[in-house]
């Protein structure tokens, strides 16, 4: 496969750009939202358009009803996410639960899938146990009773953790904490008793929980894939969300970029477009190589995955952290080179360096997968 | 089956049959790489069998058309043929400023007749060219070149200084660009083609930081130059004066080679080679390399996005010089990197362990990277006014 998009993705592009530039728009969203201290974090109306213009769907396959693309596609939509800061579930429901449930009997797909379609569903991923990403290492358990399970454990850093109908957990159901085997991936529906959240806005005014299970009691068929080989849908699930994160700030990283190459046209000191200062063209090009490159790895990463290649899980750790070093470069160059204007809140930059802050963090940061990339590699 | 897999198929088996074993280990130095011209001989064998077979199938040249001595390969031929060679490790059977960069100037500006004749020639291996295009006084302005050449009717008398000249004493011929319209600056500058043993041309070795000599002063002193080499063949490609558009064009090609896009599928981290080769790393210098790594590894994928993108016109077209400044200085920090890994035994000069002290040798040559074929500099300056279009720049 060429490392372009095809004639219709490229058109999915159009579209996506367009509708998500008007309808998630900053000031239509994310100020909105976040200023009228929304407690979602995301706007449940968006929600339900992105359903209509078939979005919520593209990993979902025909059988259920999906469109049945790719993580291309996928991230093509993430990418406008990015670049216009919108809040959206889309991440967390439509690419990692989704990939999640693509692994589910269909008896779960049926009864979950339907109100991801129709934009109605919300769901998050608990797979987070502490204040940094280590998902070799799951100690919430759920322990065989009768039927069924009971799960007992916390959960962190569960991006609309309070809002979603749907909990993918991670929950370990035999060996040790840090053991590859025993884990086990479950549906927990939203009512289910025993479950309660601490909910946190983030310093991108997204909303978080603190999830507590508290022997919350769970049928066998709340079961994602096999018990005690959970693991495997959960490493799908991990490459997903990297790479979707990936394109995300992609995304975040052209918006910040495009914005400050416009300012540098604009602004003049010193009888000059700060443009024309040889510091600042040198640091705006080398900027703009980063981020070519930063997408480059997306595209390719997509297409890997895509193909199902044995290289998509070194590749999603090179994405994830090339485009956290590229997008922390363009959000903090976006800053310094706006002056004064940048540390405002009236001013969109600020709010970029925050979208990517909370980025870095979802699925890994750059240190955690450049250590991954060495371990893979044997060192 | 689709016609590209039975290709990949068909390209798969025939290096098994053709590419000797001895050309899929890695080149470890000049010796190793074979650039065809007059003086020519091969280093081994193995050497000799391989440039033959791929010289009989048109792969010196895959891509350009089989009238002049190419393979005739579509891209997407050509990327399959690139990753099954990359897959094997196999070497390049014939390096030379011919396929890289005077070959593709010809194949865009150049008449019929020197197509015919030099590109042929090129893809045979069998004249070596070299790049007169710096000057001590014009290196990054490389438009105030002031290399002369006097017009007299059916010929042109050259007089002038180039410097930095690779491989000038080792070239049959040289692309050269030589002013010839004193009161014009872009439009004044021809760029002619001109065998280097013509009277009145002569080379003196430069020795490099690497210890080794590989370019040279040129001097021009009174060299007459025949205005044509027979019919449709002028010594100049492009019309006389405008030089200029053949040479930026050709340094779009120079930049696209040295950038190293295309150097495949590697996915043999630098980390991986240097554990291998020194057992115990320090943990911050570990981390170090696998930051390396990711940027390495997604570099290679930008050079596979990137060739694919020129090669349907969807790359902006001052791309390449985006690509020759990250190329360039990620190779460089990978250098420093095989340094402090290597300790002390990486400072070895001559010791045999070190093959005559590759890995210093091989360091220091790199720092030549971001300045050979325009500045690492000169690339943010084109990038910013080309591709970001900022004011002034
Ligand atoms: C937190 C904070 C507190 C402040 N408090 C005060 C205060 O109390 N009183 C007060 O008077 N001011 C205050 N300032 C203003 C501050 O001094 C200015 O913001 C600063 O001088 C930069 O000017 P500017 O914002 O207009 O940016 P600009 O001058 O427009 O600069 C924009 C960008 O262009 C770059 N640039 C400009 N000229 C050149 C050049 N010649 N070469 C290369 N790059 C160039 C800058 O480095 C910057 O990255 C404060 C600012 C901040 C952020
Ligand atoms: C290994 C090697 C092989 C070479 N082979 C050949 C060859 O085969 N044929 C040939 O013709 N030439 C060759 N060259 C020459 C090469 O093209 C020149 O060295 C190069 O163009 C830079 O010119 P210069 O050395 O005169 O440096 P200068 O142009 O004098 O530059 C000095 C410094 O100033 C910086 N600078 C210059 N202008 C600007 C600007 N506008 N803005 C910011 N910074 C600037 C440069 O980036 C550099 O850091 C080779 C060079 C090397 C190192």
């Amino acid at each position: 496969m060429p490392l372009y998009h095809t004639e219709d993705q490229a058109m999915l592009a159009e579209t996506a750009s367009q509708f998500i530039a008007d309808e998630g728009a900053i000031a239509k969203q994310l100020r909105h939202l976040r200023d009228t201290e929304c407690k979602d974090g995301f706007g449940t109306a968006l929600w339900k358009q992105f359903a209509e213009m078939g979005f919520t769907g593209i990993l979902v396959g025909e059988e259920d009803g999906g469109m049945g693309m790719g993580h291309v596609e996928a991230g093509i939509v993430l990418e406008e996410i990015g670049r216009n800061l919108t809040p959206s579930p889309f991440l967390t429901s439509a690419v990692v639960a989704a990939t999640a449930l693509g692994g589910a009997s269909a008896e779960l797909r049926g009864r979950y899938l339907p109100g991801l379609l129709s934009g109605d569903s919300v769901f998050a991923v608990a797979i987070d146990e502490g204040l940094k990403h280590r998902p070799e290492r799951i100690a919430c358990r759920a322990e065989k009773a009768g039927n069924g399970f009971r799960l007992s454990g916390n959960k962190d850093f569960v991006i609309h953790g309070a809002s979603a109908d749907m909990l993918v957990v991670a929950a370990r159901t035999s060996g040790a904490d840090d053991d590859r085997e025993g884990i086990t991936l479950f549906a927990v529906p939203r009512d289910a008793a025993g479950m309660s959240h601490d909910a946190v806005r983030l310093v991108d005014s997204s909303v978080a929980t603190h999830t507590r299970f508290d022997g919350v009691e769970l049928d066998g068929d709340a079961v994602i894939g096999e018990v005690d080989g959970g693991r495997e849908v959960l490493n799908r699930m991990l490459m997903a969300g990297r790479v979707g994160a990936a394109a995300e700030g992609v995304g975040v990283a052209r918006g910040a970029m495009d914005m400050t190459v416009d300012y540098l046209r604009q602004r003049k000191q010193f009888g000059k477009l700060i443009g024309e200062f040889q510091a600042l063209q040198h640091r705006a090009a080398h900027l703009y190589s980063e981020v070519e490159i930063a997408r480059a790895v997306v595209i390719k990463t997509q297409q890997l995955l895509d193909e199902g290649s044995e290289k998509a899980d070194l590749m999603s750790s090179v994405a994830k952290a090339k485009v956290a070093r590229a997008a922390g470069l363009s959000v903090r160059e976006a800053v310094q080179m706006h002056g004064g204007i940048g540390m405002t809140d009236e001013y969109d930059v600020g709010l970029y360096m925050k979208r990517d802050r909370a980025l870095q963090e979802f699925m890994g940061d750059a240190w955690y997968h450049a250590g991954r990339v060495a371990e893979l590699s044997g060192y | 089956m689709s016609d590209l897999e039975a290709f990949r198929a068909e390209t798969r088996a025939w290096l098994e049959a053709n590419c000797p074993p001895e050309m899929r280990e890695p080149v470890r130095d000049e010796e190793d790489v074979y650039w065809g011209g007059r003086n020519a001989s091969f280093k081994s064998d193995a050497q000799k069998a391989w440039f033959e077979a791929c010289l009989a199938k048109g792969y010196t040249v895959p891509a350009w058309p089989k009238e002049y001595g190419g393979a005739g390969l579509t891209p997407a031929e050509a990327k399959v043929l690139r990753e099954e060679m990359t897959r094997i490790n196999a070497r390049s059977p014939l390096s030379s400023f011919g396929i890289w960069m005077l070959g593709p100037a010809l194949l865009h500006f150049g008449t019929e007749g020197q197509k015919q004749r030099f590109l042929n020639e090129i893809a045979r291996g069998e004249i070596r060219w070299c790049q007169g295009y710096s000057e001590p006084g014009s290196g990054s302005d490389l438009v105030s070149l002031q290399t002369f050449g006097e017009d007299r009717g059916d010929s042109w008398v050259v007089n002038g200084q180039k410097i930095w000249t690779s491989y000038a004493d080792k070239a049959d011929w040289i692309f050269c660009l030589v002013r010839t319209d004193k009161a014009n600056k872009y439009q004044g500058i021809t760029f002619m083609l001109f065998d280097m043993a013509s009277e009145g041309v002569s080379t003196k070795p430069i020795l490099l930081i690497s210890g080794s000599s590989p370019f040279c002063e040129t001097f021009f002193d009174d060299v007459k130059v025949p205005k044509s080499y027979g019919e449709d063949c002028p010594a100049q490609v492009g019309e006389i004066n405008r030089g200029w558009d053949v040479a930026k064009y050709l340094l779009g090609h120079e930049r696209e080679m040295i950038s190293g896009a295309g150097g495949g599928d590697r996915t043999a981290t630098i980390g991986a080679v240097l554990k291998r080769m020194v057992g115990e790393i320090d943990p911050v210098l570990r981390a170090e390399l696998a930051m390396f790594d990711v940027d390495a590894l997604a570099y290679t994928a930008m050079g596979e996005k990137f060739l694919d993108e020129i090669k349907v016109g969807k790359a902006h077209p001052a791309q390449p010089n985006m690509m020759k400044y990250a190329g360039t200085e990620l190779n460089k920090r990978r250098h420093e990197l095989m340094m402090a890994a290597g300790g002390s035994r990486a400072l070895e000069w001559d010791s045999a362990e070190t093959r005559g002290g590759q890995v210093a040798r091989g360091w220091l040559r790199t720092k030549g990277n971001s300045i050979e074929g325009g500045t690492s500099e000169v690339m943010l300056n084109v990038i910013s006014k080309r591709i970001l279009d900022l004011p002034g720049a």
